[in-house]
């Protein structure tokens, strides 16, 4: 079994899974559950300064595939509302009973630098292994001047980091919004306020459904909803790309990244890693099936290890960043060509249908003798956009053949039909 | 044979063994043969369909359901919408669910056969949209019917092809009087169904159902050849549709079969059907079917359930010749039915009262069937002959028979002008509901345009 154990921000981890700060790692009870079923790490449920928050009664939406598997939640919940010591007590106690696993203290405060301050500084001396900055809440807390009302504005970002790194001497993450338009500014000014690493992507703000008996958004308290915090798988993509733009980007590259946003498998966390994190937290994956989940985390990214030869996950963090590149970088002479395989064909004709309504008019639906139909891909007029490929419910029916060429290498910027085309010389 | 298993064992539990039932309590074993689907149940299963493009499971349904389409709609949460959408090509979508051949027809296009072996379960989907809104007893009738014409239609028969018929027909703004012979109106699925199929008087409440549509009138007691008759009928109406069926049975044609005991298997499956409670019904203690076709299938097993102490199917030929389907086979021998095939009956044995039954054991010698000369008896106290129906063709006169069906051309019309046909009566597909509801259906369409252009 390869070794998963990793570094971040300076920190040891038994493994790279954490529990990102919420509900599932809000006091001992639940911190203790997870380190037993074997994550490496949490960050403690978001630290504030008391009196503590006072939360509403329905805090989660939900957005269902039709088999009712959860894509996503939205939640409206608050920061910790429980008193700061009881937390810090605790906090204590885990450190004590589980000395090998990471705990991270998520905090909280309106824009002042003395609340930070004193913060961070108390929450230190309860031996965590590092604080992390929630400037990423869109709902609730925003309307107080904090969370993503400080981590969209960049001068903001920079500031709060810089008064907790001047008054602690442990590693700080700032965790940041993704919703910003730009996510290079935000951890440009995290890392100029000498963030050691960076979290993300905190939640996406949403209003995730409307009940249509009461015409009141999900979820409902009392005849009234709100927008909230969008996470799970659904989430993924918009977290990935996040993750890359830091990782390649020459300004922000050298941050550590701990990867958030809808990791719920081994693949998943992989991905992140391969993208530029180097560690990864959970939450909605834990809260839909329990700590347990981590079990296949761990299991499936060493197997994946083993077969690929890997021993470290250093060897394979962010190995997939070389490879992201700008849109005018890419090869406009590449050419592929879908490839129907008619022995796993099905004849469900989804292909046919989504080519012929939706794309390029390139795959063919002959009816044959026996009254069996056939799908046949029309070379001339597939543009290779990969849409049946992803839509055939038969793995390996379709694939994606590139077309041999002797053209070379053109990027738009070069291309004869760019009228913008820069000189080849 | 794992067809059985996966659509009996796994889903419904409702076959309840082979066991012999008490008189007291046999209405247990005409409960439900495949229950309703829960909610739940229907979202799971209508999101295993691929909502496939142009899909086989369509093509294979002879009144063309669009069956993707209305399995997305249950999987949206609208299963009255997906039951309008069954319905609008279907009116009878309700029975066919019930007692369709679903493993011959729609699921065995299934492409999900191909890539898992296992078909989505259409039926009981379109079991569950239909349900779901009949249950709505105060929305309105999901059909409205076109302006008036002002013509009417005189529809004999209030089975499957003629109610479809009357349905489509009002819908099109025509007037339709049926005239039924027996006392209640749906035809087989009143007394020729299996009654495991056919649970909660569905037949009847289908019927209430159809008639929403208004402009429908039926006659009962009101017989072809009897109390009417075509001409009178032609000359009455605009137009007129047969969907008569097949009023007559075959005989075997041995000594003895008018003996007490022996009877035709539609006759018991009818009686059966009309008893309420179950347990009241008469059935023998050893039982012999005769027949290879669904109809012997049915009354096999319900003799069995009956509480019959032995029932046995004999067919002259194998298996593979059987009418009944792969299904029908597995479930006769899973309640107990014992199947003998390759032998053919020779001779009623009576003292008195009957007591059983000489069969010759046959094989197929350059293609035809022979009897091999060995013998065998089996003693029974009932027979029930399920070797096929036939047409009464001295009702029909003035129109062409062939082949024992009555002749009809691409637009569902005899060879007597404005008298159209339909259902079992006529040679369309294989004896189905299903094939009768849309016979009914075409032929009202064809009515609608030959009224046009008379």
């Amino acid at each position: 079994m390869a070794d998963l154990s990793c570094k971040i921000a300076g920190i040891d981890s038994l493994n790279p899974f954490w529990l990102a700060s919420a509900p599932p790692t809000d006091k001992k009870y639940n911190v203790v559950r997870a380190f037993q079923a074997g994550w490496g790490g949490v960050v403690w449920k978001t630290l504030g300064i008391d009196p503590p928050v006072v939360n509403v009664s329905s805090r989660y939406g939900a957005h269902h595939d039709q088999n009712r598997r959860l894509l996503g939640i939205n939640n409206i919940e608050l920061i910790s509302d429980r008193p700061l010591s009881v937390n810090l007590q605790e906090i204590r106690e885990c450190r004590k009973e589980y000395p090998d696993h990471v705990i991270i203290g998520s905090m909280m405060a309106p824009i002042e630098e003395r609340a930070w301050k004193d913060l961070a500084q108390q929450i230190a001396e309860s031996g965590v292994h590092g604080i992390e900055l929630n400037l990423g809440c869109p709902h609730g807390m925003c309307e107080r001047g904090m969370g993503s009302a400080i981590g969209q504005v960049p001068e903001m970002v920079e500031q709060v980091t810089r008064w907790v790194k001047d008054a602690v001497d442990i590693p700080v993450f700032t965790k940041l919004t993704p919703n910003i338009t730009n996510i290079l500014w935000s951890a440009e000014a995290a890392l100029k306020g000498g963030a050691d690493a960076v979290s993300l992507i905190n939640t996406v703000n949403s209003i995730i459904s409307v009940d249509l008996d009461s015409m009141v958004p999900e979820p409902m308290v009392d005849g009234k909803g709100t927008h909230g915090g969008y996470c799970g798988s659904a989430v993924k993509p918009i977290a990935l790309n996040m993750v890359a733009e830091i990782a390649r980007t020459p300004e922000t590259r050298d941050l550590h990244i701990s990867g958030i946003g809808g990791i719920t498998t081994w693949k998943d966390a992989v991905e992140f890693m391969a993208l530029g994190s180097n560690a990864v937290q959970v939450c909605t994956a834990a809260m839909i099936y329990g700590f347990r989940v981590v079990d296949d985390l761990i299991d499936g990214m060493s197997q994946w290890m083993d077969d690929k030869g890997y021993t470290s996950v250093e060897q394979f963090t962010r190995a997939a960043v070389p490879q992201v590149a700008n849109w005018n970088e890419l090869n406009m002479n590449f050419d592929t060509k879908a490839v129907i395989n008619p022995d796993n064909c099905i004849e469900c004709g989804r292909c046919h249908i989504a080519c012929e309504d939706t794309s390029h008019q390139a795959i063919a639906m002959n009816v044959k003798e026996d009254g069996h139909r056939e799908f046949v891909v029309i070379d001339e007029e597939c543009v290779g956009c990969n849409l049946c490929y992803h839509i055939c419910p038969v793995p390996d029916c379709i694939t994606m053949e590139p077309v041999k060429t002797d053209k070379p290498y053109m990027t738009w910027p070069e291309h004869p039909l760019n009228p913008m085309r820069q000189a080849a010389e | 044979m794992t067809i059985l298993q996966g659509k009996q064992v796994s889903k419904s539990g409702a076959i309840q063994g082979s066991g012999h039932i008490g008189h007291n309590d046999t209405d247990d074993g005409f409960s439900d043969l495949h229950p309703a689907y829960s909610t739940l149940q229907a979202m799971a299963e209508s999101n295993r369909c691929l909502y496939c493009y142009d899909a086989p499971c369509v093509t294979a349904c002879p009144t063309s359901i669009d069956i993707p389409g209305f399995i997305r709609k249950i999987s949206t949460g609208n299963p009255d919408g997906a039951a309008k959408t069954i319905l609008s090509a279907n009116i009878m979508g309700g029975t066919c669910a019930r007692a369709c051949p679903t493993e011959v027809l729609c699921e065995q296009a299934c492409v999900r056969n191909v890539s898992e072996d296992v078909a989505v379960e259409i039926g009981s989907l379109q079991r569950f949209a239909v349900d779901h809104l009949m249950a709505r007893d105060e929305l309105p009738h999901p059909f409205k019917r076109a302006p008036l014409t002002g013509k009417q239609i005189a529809v004999v028969g209030a089975g499957p092809a003629g109610l479809s018929c009357a349905h489509r027909a009002a819908m099109l703004g025509h007037d339709v009087t049926v005239f039924e012979a027996k006392a209640k109106p749906g035809g087989l699925n009143e007394y020729g169904l299996a009654a495991y199929k056919m649970t909660n008087d569905f037949a009847q409440r289908e019927v209430e159902f159809l008639l929403g549509i208004g402009g429908i009138r039926i006659e009962y007691g009101k017989a072809l050849g009897r109390d009417i008759s075509l001409e009178a009928l032609r000359d009455g109406y605009d137009a007129v549709f047969v969907g008569v069926g097949l009023g007559a049975t075959n005989e075997l044609g041995l000594p003895g079969e008018a003996f007490d005991g022996v009877d035709d298997a539609i006759a018991f499956i009818e009686q059966l059907r009309q008893t309420e409670p179950k347990s009241d019904m008469p059935v023998g203690n050893n039982v012999i079917v005769i027949g290879g076709g669904n109809t012997a299938v049915d009354a096999a097993i319900q003799a069995k359930r009956l509480g019959a102490d032995e029932v046995t199917l004999v067919y002259r030929r194998g298996a593979e010749h059987m009418l009944a389907t792969e299904y029908e086979q597995e479930l006769a021998k899973i309640n107990g039915v014992v199947v003998r095939h390759w032998a053919k009956p020779v001779a009623i044995k009576a003292n008195g009262k009957l007591i059983g039954m000489e069969f010759e054991k046959t094989e197929l010698r350059d293609g035809k069937l022979v009897g091999t000369g060995e013998k065998f008896e089996i003693r029974a106290d009932q027979i029930l002959k399920a070797i096929g129906q036939k047409i009464k063709a001295d009702d029909l006169a003035g129109m062409e028979i062939a082949g024992g069906k009555i002749v009809v051309d691409e637009n569902y019309q005899t060879t007597a002008s404005g008298i159209f046909a339909g259902g079992d009566c006529i040679k369309s597909g294989e004896d189905l509901t299903v094939q009768s509801v849309e016979d009914g259906k075409q032929a009202a369409i064809a009515i609608d345009a030959f009224l046009k252009t008379a």
